[in-house]
Order: structure tokens, then C-alpha cells, then sequence
């Protein structure tokens, strides 16, 4: 089933084969060949965006809500490195996408010609592979192995190099029966031995929490995680990349822990005695000062990824294996256990005692005392108007903070944020992205007026290919958490971080000039009467500038460098952890 | 600190000794020395790399490279189980009074005279690192004038090797042609065969990490 084709028809073939329908680009020089038979293409709907940038971060978006391979396609040189920043992004939250760019001539390459950088070498470090075709025989194998290996095990971003002449020769297009990848085996059956010894030490334990992470939404564990919290009441924590893993609503869900965690799911690590850690990886936002960390906790470790297992802290019981299949044999051995023993081991005590702490201290905000909007109203106010089968997306800061608590986050796959590189300008492309995987969705992006400011061009994109996102620019007029931290740590010396945006730019006015609607709000009366107008509007991006007090913080907090133990639930106010004998 | 000779199988492939250099780099590794060659098969390459690292951090490393996707198989080599080897070629100041006493010296360590000058001899010695660092000392005191050295190479003792049973084709997951409009739920991984764990090689496989 061969047939003559050139290189770039064969690439647009591949991809057709891999299964793709969207793809995320900018033509130039050396990818011009691609973009050729990409208009013949009826199976691939290409969007052409305003920078690189938005296309990978739309790529991303488009992954995290479909759980398919988001792609994205450039120019070799500036094209590719634009690319750069979205590509890192998907590296450190596990976000499968397939970065496509244009190379010059393989003769031309290493000689400095225009438009050539050295993308394979620049992406090494940030992508889980990356290939570099010149032999046009190589492309339908390279894309079939680029997409094998960007979905399976733990899951990232993977870049195929492609020149400009390998696109243009003639080739004889076959479609891979198998490939050869000696070195790339990963394991997803976890050990049935680590299984059952995980297993004992839960029926052993007294205080055990799951420390759930994003590798939980990636392997679509959900209903899984549920069964095993509910089997025998076992306190659930959500990371960042984790909301939504578990209904918030749930009784057995105590919030999310870390830097700006709830009390009640920082405290719960902190005086656990097992933590049966779920896909996550001990990042140094959740741990804070790792060593005093949930001091006298066992670990229990499972990740698809070996490397996270023991890299930051040291597992009782290590599982290699994806979260789906853990969960179902941990549920399976857990059982097994229970019938041996003849007893179910009980939590009660431990569990009450978060509750208390969890009723005692909510996630919770002050109205300013100027009459100015708060911040975190807005984001409840959208949440509940919204609703949980709304997609949401946000930058990165403050207000994503803000949105992790008080977003409503009853599923899984319906909260998309830069979590490990903490990208700036993430949510308006990502948001794109989000919206075309699913067009059946509201897609909110709550953002920053720094972030918005790093890449609402694509706000042009949406509006001339039809993607109504809706875009909550929450204005501090700041660049919010740097300031916060200026507050609490410069002697309030703020240098760099006012922004200006209550007077320049007009963000409504800008979002009208990109061909959407632009509203605005400042008082507390109007947000929900503006947020209603914005659901209203289902053909055009929308985006609402709420303009925010600018001194709101983001709290609880624990300051950089210390232990968990030191939360404060405000400036210069900790929890009484004592009387809660926690 | 201990010393650790790790022998890594890797795909023969363009840019590959890049990857694996620049991970143990910015890992914040230091590599003591690396030798890189062709093996028995043409499509596989085998790096020896000698790192001073605690165990712990080894094991982050070696878990660290066989993620890398070109990295077959990671083996490291006990001491005491294998045969390591360097080569040296030295050029030592050496004249009609001192010449007999340098041509003692490479006989004692059974090197090698590959060039004579009038004021110089160029030696080629192989042997282990324990070797060549005990004939240098004899040497330094005549004037070492250049020095070259590989690095070490190294292959476990007796008859099992560590590249059996390596390459093998992955099944490609099913493409999943697009019929109709695009499927935009949320699809599971395709489920993975599972390869036979290969043969214990000689030495202590670092990974997979399949614990237990």
C-alpha cells in the first residue's frame, strides 16, 4: 500500500493516520512545504495563530481537555524557538503534544543560514524526545513513533525536526505496522508484591492521606480514586494539577495542599503517618522545607515515571505503574487484606480531627475595607454562574491561586493551568486550545492583566476562527503575587510590578479591536449581572475586565524556604495547631 | 563519593552521546571519564562512563537515563566482577643517559615503545586506571612531555553479555483514522504489551526500576 508522494505530503498523511484533527501553526520559510498539502487536507482543520507560542500553549489546551496529542507546527529558527516556552510548560506538567517545525536544507545545516537554529539541540532537555528527519523515508515512521511515545507511559512533549528538502524529495509513503524502540518500554502494571505491601501498611496506618497529582487526571483515574477513598474513608488531598481528581464537594476531599494551601490538607500531610502519594512528585511547592515534611509519615510512591520515585523523598514502598491500573490493584489487594484480617481498619478519630480543622479554618477572604472589588468574589461569583462542566483555565499568580480555591472543581479535566513551569500568559491560547477539543464547553480563562498581557493576541485568533472563549482578566494593576511578595518580604518596595492597567491598556477597548466583546466591571453590584452578559455572548470571545483591589493576598501561604508547619492563614496570623491535637 | 562504572547500551544514532553527556550535566553530575565505540551489533553503541557519586544519587541518574528514550539497557559494573581497561600513549623526555632506565619501566608494566626520538620516547601502555596511574608515577620524574588518554572501556567477566535480547520492534498503536467528525472524548492509553524482563547480564541491571 505504498504510493509516490513528496516528503510533505507524506508528513501531512502521517499525521492524518495518527489520528489528528487540529493543528496549531504558523507557516514560514523552511515549513512552507508542509503547509502546501495541509489545504488539501480534509481531515486536519490547521488554526492559524498570531505567535508560536499560542499555538504550543493551545496545543496543550486542546490535549488537557480531549486527552488526546495536542499538535503544533512552525517555521525552523524564531518559528521553533517561539515554540520553546510551551514545549518546557508541557515537559513539567506531563502534557502529551507533538511540536512539528521546519528545518533548512540538510545541506544548508550547521552553515548559520537564515531562520536556522539548532531546535533538537535547544529542546533536548525539555522534551521527552526529539527527532531531526533529513531522510524523507523517515517521516511517516518518525510521526507514528513521535505520537507513540508523546501518549503512552508518562506522557510530554516530543519534537520532529523536519528539512526542508526531506519535504520536497519524492518518497513511497507506508504507514509503520511496528516500530523499533528498543529503549522506550514503559511500565504500567504496577508489582503485585509492592501492591500487597502497600496494601499492609494502609491497614496498618492511622492517620494515611492520598497525596493525590496530575498523573491521576492523565490515566483518567477518577472513579478509581473515588472507590479507594470511600472503601475505607481515607482524607483525600488534590495537588494543583490534581483538582478536580476528586469532587471538592466530596466530604472525604480536605482541599489542596502546598504553598497556598487549605490548613486542613497541608496540616493533613504534616501530621500524617502514611502518605500514599498518587501520581505526584513531592514538588517543592507542595513539600515546602522538605525536611520536615510530613515528618513521621511511611511513603507510599506510585508513578508511571520510576524517576520521580525517591528523587525528593525517600518511598517505603515504591510502585512503578500508571495510576489506573495502581488504583484497581490497590482496591483489589485492599480487600484481600480486609478479609484476611477479618477487620476494616477505621479512621474515624483521625478524620474528625481534619474536619474540625477543615470547619475551623476554610479557605477564606476579606472584603477590601476600601469598597474596591475583591478579587477572590469574582472568581466564586464566575464559578457559581459557570458552573463545574465549564473548562477553566488561568495564568499564573495570584488569581490562579485564587481560582484553585474557589473555583467550583467537581471533575476531572475541566481545570488547565502551567502548573510546574509556571508559564506566564498560559491561559488565553490554552483556553483556545480547550474550546476547540471541546466546542460543547464553556472555556473560562481567568487571567492575570500581567499575564493576559504576554499573549491575548490569540483573542484575534479566536474571534476569526470562530473559538468563543471567554476571557476574566483579573486587573490588580500589579503584577499581583511578585507584589505580595514585595509586601511581605521588600519592606513593601515595589519595584517593577505596577503595571498600570486601570488606565492603560482599556482591555475592553483592546478586546473590541481584536473582534470581540469587551466588558468591564469594578463593583461588587455589577459582577454578576457582567459575568451573565458574557455567558450570553456564544459566537464571539468575550473578555470582562474586572478591575480588583490591588492589595488582596493570597492566603493561607507558606513562605519559601520553611516548613509546612509554619502556614499562616494571614499576614502574622498561624493556625493553633495544638488545641486541634493534630 | 564511591566510584561507579556504568556500561550503557545505546541506540546508534545521531546525537545520542549529546543526550546523555548534557543529562548527566545539568543533573549536576561530574563524569570522570567516557569511551564510546560500536558493538557487536552495528545498530547499537555502548558507552562506559565512570562517575564518583553517592548511591543515592546513582540511582536518580541511571533512572534519569533510562528515560532517555535511545538508552537501551544501563549495567553497572562491580570492580570485581569485570575487566577494565584505558589506553595510554605518553611522551617521555628520555636521552642516552636515562633511555635504558625509561625502556626498564615499560617492561615492567608491559608497555609499549611506539616512537623513539633522540631526546624522547613515546610509550603506549594499556591496563587498568590503577595501572597506568602507578607507571605514570615512575615515569614523572624523567619529564612527561604529552600525555593522551582514553577513556576507560570495561566488559563483565565470564560468558553472558549484556547486549542479548535488546532490540526489539515496539507494535505501533492502532492509527486511529479519523472517520466521521473528530472523536473529541477522552481516549485511554492503548494498552501495552508487556516484554519479558531480559536475562540478569553480569553486574547489577540499574533499571527498569521494577522494585520488589
Amino acid at each position: 500500500m505504498s504510493e509516490q508522494l513528496t516528503g510533505a505530503q507524506a508528513l501531512i498523511r502521517a499525521l492524518e493516520h495518527a489520528g489528528v484533527d487540529t493543528v496549531f501553526g504558523i507557516p514560514g520559510g523552511a515549513i512552507l512545504p508542509a503547509y502546501d498539502p495541509m489545504l488539501d487536507s480534509t481531515q486536519i482543520r490547521h488554526i492559524l495563530v498570531r505567535h508560536e507560542q499560542g499555538a504550543g500553549h493551545a496545543a496543550q489546551g486542546y490535549a488537557a481537555a480531549s486527552g488526546k496529542v495536542g499538535v503544533c507546527m512552525a517555521t525552523s529558527g524564531p518559528g521553533a524557538t517561539n515554540l520553546v516556552t510551551p514545549i518546557a510548560d508541557a515537559y513539567m506538567d506531563s502534557v502529551p503534544i507533538v511540536a512539528i517545525t521546519g528545518q533548512v536544507a540538510s545541506a544548508a545545516i550547521g552553515t548559520d543560514a537564515f531562520q536556522e537554529a539548532d531546535i533538537r539541540g535547544i529542546t533536548m532537555p525539555i522534551t521527552k524526545h526529539n527527532f531531526l528527519v533529513n531522510d524523507p523515508n523517515d517521516i511517516a515512521t518518525t510521526i507514528a513513533e513521535a505520537f507513540h511515545i508523546a501518549s503512552t507511559g508518562r506522557p510530554g512533549p516530543v519534537l520532529v525536526d523536519v528539512t526542508k528538502d526531506a519535504m520536497q524529495a519524492k518518497v513511497d509513503f507506508q504507514w509503520p505496522t511496528e516500530l523499533s524502540l528498543p529503549g522506550y518500554r514503559p511500565v504500567t502494571r504496577p508489582h503485585p508484591k509492592q501492591v500487597r505491601e502497600a496494601a499492609r501498611l494502609i491497614a496498618a496506618a492511622e492517620k494515611p492521606v492520598l497525596y493525590v497529582g496530575g498523573g491521576v487526571i492523565r490515566a483518567q483515574a477518577s472513579a478509581e480514586l473515588k472507590e479507594l477513598a470511600e472503601l475505607l474513608g481515607i482524607p483525600v488531598v488534590t495537588t494543583l494539577m490534581a483538582r478536580g481528581a476528586l469532587p471538592d464537594s466530596h466530604e472525604l476531599h480536605f482541599g489542596m495542599p502546598g504553598m497556598h494551601g487549605s490548613v486542613s490538607a497541608v496540616g493533613a500531610l504534616q501530621r500524617s503517618d502514611l502518605l500514599i502519594c498518587l501520581g505526584a512528585r513531592f514538588d517543592d511547592r507542595v513539600t515546602g522545607r522538605l525536611d520536615s515534611f510530613a515528618p513521621d509519615a511511611k511513603v507510599i510512591h506510585a508513578d508511571i515515571d520510576p524517576a520521580e520515585i525517591g528523587k525528593n523523598r525517600a518511598a517505603d514502598v515504591p510502585i512503578v505503574g500508571d495510576c489506573k491500573e495502581v488504583i484497581t490493584d490497590l482496591l483489589a489487594a485492599l480487600r484481600t487484606e480486609i478479609a484476611n484480617a477479618g477487620r476494616t481498619p477505621s479512621y474515624d478519630t483521625w478524620r474528625h480531627q481534619l474536619e474540625t480543622v477543615r470547619a475551623k479554618y476554610p479557605v477564606a477572604y476579606d472584603e477590601p475595607e476600601d469598597g474596591t472589588l475583591s478579587p477572590q468574589y469574582v472568581i466564586e461569583r464566575i464559578g457559581r454562574i459557570a458552573g463545574p462542566d465549564a473548562v477553566y483555565t488561568a495564568g499564573v499568580g495570584q488569581h490562579q491561586m485564587w481560582s484553585a480555591h474557589y473555583l467550583p472543581f467537581e471533575k476531572p479535566g475541566h481545570w488547565l493551568n502551567s502548573g510546574g513551569l509556571g508559564t506566564m500568559g498560559y491561559a488565553v491560547p490554552a483556553a483556545m486550545g480547550a474550546k476547540v477539543a471541546r466546542p460543547d464547553k464553556t472555556v473560562w480563562a481567568i487571567d492575570g492583566d500581567g499575564c493576559f498581557q504576554m499573549t491575548n493576541q490569540e483573542l484575534v485568533t479566536c474571534a476569526l476562527e470562530g473559538i468563543p472563549i471567554k476571557v476574566a482578566v483579573i486587573n490588580n494593576q500589579s503584577l499581583g503575587m511578585v507584589r505580595q511578595w514585595q509586601t511581605l518580604f521588600y519592606d513593601k518596595r515595589y519595584s517593577n510590578t505596577d503595571l498600570h492597567s486601570a488606565r492603560i491598556p482599556d482591555f475592553a477597548k483592546l478586546a473590541e479591536a481584536m473582534g470581540g466583546v469587551g466588558l468591564r466591571c469594578s463593583d461588587k453590584d455589577s459582577v454578576d449581572a457582567t459575568i451573565d452578559k458574557a455567558m450570553s455572548v456564544t459566537d464571539q470571545p468575550v473578555v470582562v475586565d474586572f478591575v480588583v483591589h490591588r492589595d488582596a493576598m493570597v492566603w493561607p501561604m507558606v513562605a519559601a524556604g520553611v516548613s509546612n508547619d509554619e502556614i499562616q492563614i494571614a499576614r502574622d496570623m498561624a493556625p493553633t495547631w495544638d488545641s486541634e491535637e493534630l | 563519593m564511591s566510584k561507579h562504572t556504568l556500561s550503557i547500551l545505546v541506540e546508534n544514532k545521531h546525537g545520542v552521546l549529546a543526550r546523555v553527556a548534557a543529562l548527566i550535566s545539568r543533573r549536576g553530575f561530574n563524569i570522570d571519564s567516557l569511551a564510546v565505540g560500536p558493538t557487536e551489533h552495528p545498530e547499537v553503541s555502548r558507552m562506559t562512563i565512570a562517575v564518583s557519586v553517592d548511591e543515592q544519587p546513582l540511582e536518580q541518574i541511571t533512572k534519569q537515563l533510562n528515560k532517555l528514550v535511545n538508552v537501551i539497557k544501563i549495567v553497572e559494573l562491580e570492580p570485581s566482577q569485570t575487566v577494565q581497561r584505558e589506553l595510554l600513549l605518553v611522551k617521555v623526555k628520555a636521552d642516552t643517559l636515562t633511555r635504558g632506565q625509561v625502556l626498564e619501566t615499560v617492561q615492567l608494566f608491559r608497555a609499549k615503545v611506539v616512537d623513539v626520538a633522540p631526546d624522547a620516547i613515546t610509550i603506549e601502555a594499556t591496563g587498568n586506571p590503577e595501572k597506568l596511574e602507578a607507571m605514570l608515577r615512575v615515569l614523572e620524574p624523567f619529564g612527561v612531555r604529552e600525555l593522551v588518554q582514553s577513556g576507560m572501556v570495561a566488559i563483565g567477566r565470564g560468558s553472558r553479555s549484556i547486549s542479548e535480547r535488546s532490540l526489539r520492534p515496539v507494535p505501533v498503536p492502532p492509527p486511529h483514522v479519523a472517520s466521521g467528525p473528530p472523536n473529541v472524548q477522552a481516549q485511554p492509553p492503548a494498552d501495552r504489551p508487556h516484554h519479558p524482563v531480559p536475562a540478569p547480564p553480569p553486574g547489577r541491571t540499574v533499571a527498569p526500576a521494577r522494585h520488589g
